[in-house]
């Protein structure tokens, strides 16, 4: 490989390396300043959704009819909707809604995938060949449309909208999993594991899924931001978080009617969102390559 | 070629069965359907024998499994059952949507597939190392955004703002361009990262050094070396896109307001429609596996390693994997390459 324009010299480098070990903690803060930003902006959503009153005091639901459709201004940053509610307290408040839904969503996924997906590459023979069809099958199905049928067997809500996302994408993390699994089955630690005596199950919950957990955090991440994105679409299609409960898909769907007159009904939460997934896909970009060396 | 294909056949069906009686479990394991919501609305007209008659009719009195031996038998004869909201059959109710919806997804396909080569061969190609990040920056941009935003961007901006095309299906060419731009920058992030990923890989591949110390040009590298094999793993991912298409097109006729597939489905999904639900997701599949199917035929007549793999397996056991990206560069090349 021939990339000259990426490495810096090694005789400069060993000359800077020296100096006060603070230096180099801020250099890395610089060097890395878009992975610090993707992380800030998850943490203020994770902290919007933990604690929305310490960024906002005004109520999410309050209607006050004498204060309907304001612009932006110090009084409401993103404006009031159609009912005069604040639309940053909305957003801050919709938090809560759109990331536990995509954690439960994420946390669903990586469950039932770990499950199917383990036993396959553990058991191999026919379990494997079982579900490996059955992987197939579900991959079979475009994605979004397998998780608006799950929704009509279980119902409108956050909730089930996370869920039905999480089984839709349980059947990539099973096959990443099997992978996985497949591949650690064979290395030292294990055949030490089963060498000392311990039992095929034991082995395989203790030392095999943990170490075949790692390699999926970056999935993990990507898929975070692909189950906002999927919650968000179902509940702008009315699938997903009824109203009046805030949701960043819901209040783009709301502002819809009033985007020639206020435009910042709908461009703010979808900013919202946008900010949120990229940072995610970003952090997730980071740990790929990071895996990768 | 032929029992290749053929093998390949059988599995869509496979697949295909499968896909159905996946969906038919989900469903029948939902407590409600539009029939039984109709006789218990407090508020309706019908005898507890008028609402028996009619689940009868509807065969919802019988149990699962011959439910579903019946459905399927009838699924074989090209019957798709009744819509439980409006009585008319399933087939007729999206025979007449699929035009609409397949118009709409085949030209966001194209939008997606050459807004995706494109930005594949500028974010590689580019001069300046800062043009090629920012260019291979965008599909990552563009993934982050969610289709019902795009699509409500562009209905703004191009139909009420600058009223370049109709905010209204009136059945014009114009009208289509702004949902079919929805769906094409839909598909065309992964579609764009995918194929940067490959020509990267595969420009990375000795037989490429090897054709550049023959003194071959960038461009006739390009043409002859890594567009054949970095449009490989985009093919595969071809499959996938049209599957998401169909079902993207949910949200966009749901922004555009447009008749098609997507807003059968989200009618069906509000009045619990179950047997049109199902409809929905077999086309879809469908369309997925047909699309998938003619991948796994164009790859070895792009690929002649893929081919003579094939050619030399037929003797032995036949394989399950499918000519993805993995093979799509194998590590036996650059010999050959070097030998020759």
């Amino acid at each position: 490989m021939t990339t000259l324009d990426e490495s810096p010299p090694p005789v400069g480098d060993t000359a800077r390396a020296l100096p006060r070990r603070t230096g180099t903690a801020v250099r890395r803060l610089v060097r890395h300043w878009s992975v610090v930003l993707a992380a800030t902006v998850l943490a203020v959503a994770v902290l919007w959704a933990l604690a929305p009153g310490w960024f906002t005091g005004a109520s999410p639901t309050r209607i006050d009819a004498a204060q309907k459709l304001l612009p932006p201004s110090g009084a409401h940053w993103f404006g009031t909707d159609r009912l005069g509610r604040d639309q940053f307290s909305r957003v801050v408040h919709g938090a809560r809604a759109s990331l536990t839904g995509s954690a439960v969503a994420v946390l669903v996924g990586v469950t039932v995938g770990s499950v199917f997906g383990a036993l396959a590459g553990w058991l191999g023979t026919w379990v494997d060949a079982v579900v490996m069809r059955l992987i197939d099958v579900v991959l079979s199905i475009p994605g979004f449309l397998l998780a608006i049928t799950i929704v009509v067997v279980l119902g409108y809500g956050v909730l089930q909208a996370a869920f039905a996302v999480g089984i839709t994408s349980s059947a990539t993390f099973a096959r990443l999993i099997r992978a996985e699994v497949l591949r650690s089955r064979t290395s030292q630690y294990v055949e030490a594991a089963v060498a000392s005596g311990a039992r095929s199950s034991t082995v395989l919950v203790r030392h095999v899924v943990p170490n075949s957990l790692v390699p999926t955090l970056s999935l993990v991440t990507v898929q975070f931001g692909i189950a906002i994105i999927w919650i968000a679409s179902l509940s702008f299609l009315g699938l997903g978080a009824q109203p009046p409960s805030p949701e960043w898909g819901r209040l783009v769907a709301d502002g819809r009617n009033y985007l020639a007159s206020s435009p910042y009904l709908v461009v703010c939460p979808a900013l919202t969102v946008v900010a949120v997934v990229l940072a995610g896909n970003h952090l997730a970009r980071h740990f790929a390559e990071r895996q990768e060396r | 070629m032929t029992p290749y294909i053929l093998r390949r056949l059988v599995q869509a069906v496979l697949v295909l069965w499968a896909a159905y009686t996946l969906t038919f479990a989900l469903l029948t394991a939902l407590p409600g359907d539009a029939i039984s919501n109709r006789i218990n609305n407090p508020q309706n007209q019908l005898t507890p024998e008028d609402g028996r008659t009619l689940k009868a009719f509807y065969g919802l009195d019988r149990p699962i499994v011959v439910q579903y031996a019946h459905a399927l038998d009838a699924l074989l004869h090209g019957n798709l059952g009744y819509s439980l909201s409006s009585g008319s059959t399933v087939s007729s109710l999206l025979g007449d949507a699929l035009p609409h919806t397949l118009v709409l997804t085949a030209l966001g396909l194209t939008f997606g597939v050459l807004v995706a080569a494109a930005l594949g061969i500028a974010g590689s190609y580019a001069p300046w190392s800062r043009l090629r990040a920012l260019l291979q920056s965008f599909p990552a941009l563009a993934a982050s955004v969610p289709s019902f935003v795009v699509g409500i961007l562009i209905l703004d901006g191009f139909s009420f703002r600058l009223r370049l095309i109709p905010a209204v299906d009136d059945g014009t060419f114009l009208a289509l361009v702004g949902p079919a731009l929805t769906l094409g920058i839909m598909i065309a992030a992964p579609l764009a990262q995918v194929f940067t990923a490959a020509i990267t890989a595969t420009r990375r591949q000795p037989f490429v050094h090897v054709l550049q110390a023959r003194g071959a040009g960038e461009h006739y590298v390009f043409r002859h070396g890594v567009l054949r094999n970095a449009s490989l793993p985009v093919i595969t991912m071809l499959g996938l896109a049209v599957g998401e298409l169909i079902a993207g097109s949910v949200v966009t006729e749901a922004v555009f307001a447009r008749n098609g597939i997507g807003q059968i489905t989200l009618n069906a999904v509000n009045t619990q429609d179950l047997p049109v639900v199902q409809g929905v997701v077999l086309i879809s599949t469908t369309g997925y596996v047909l699309v998938n199917l003619l991948a796994d035929v164009i790859h070895p007549l792009i690929d002649p390693r893929i081919r003579a793999d094939i050619l030399a397996r037929r003797a032995k056991r036949p394989s399950r994997a499918r000519p993805g990206a993995d093979e799509a560069v194998p590590a036996r090349l650059p010999d050959e390459a070097v030998a020759s």
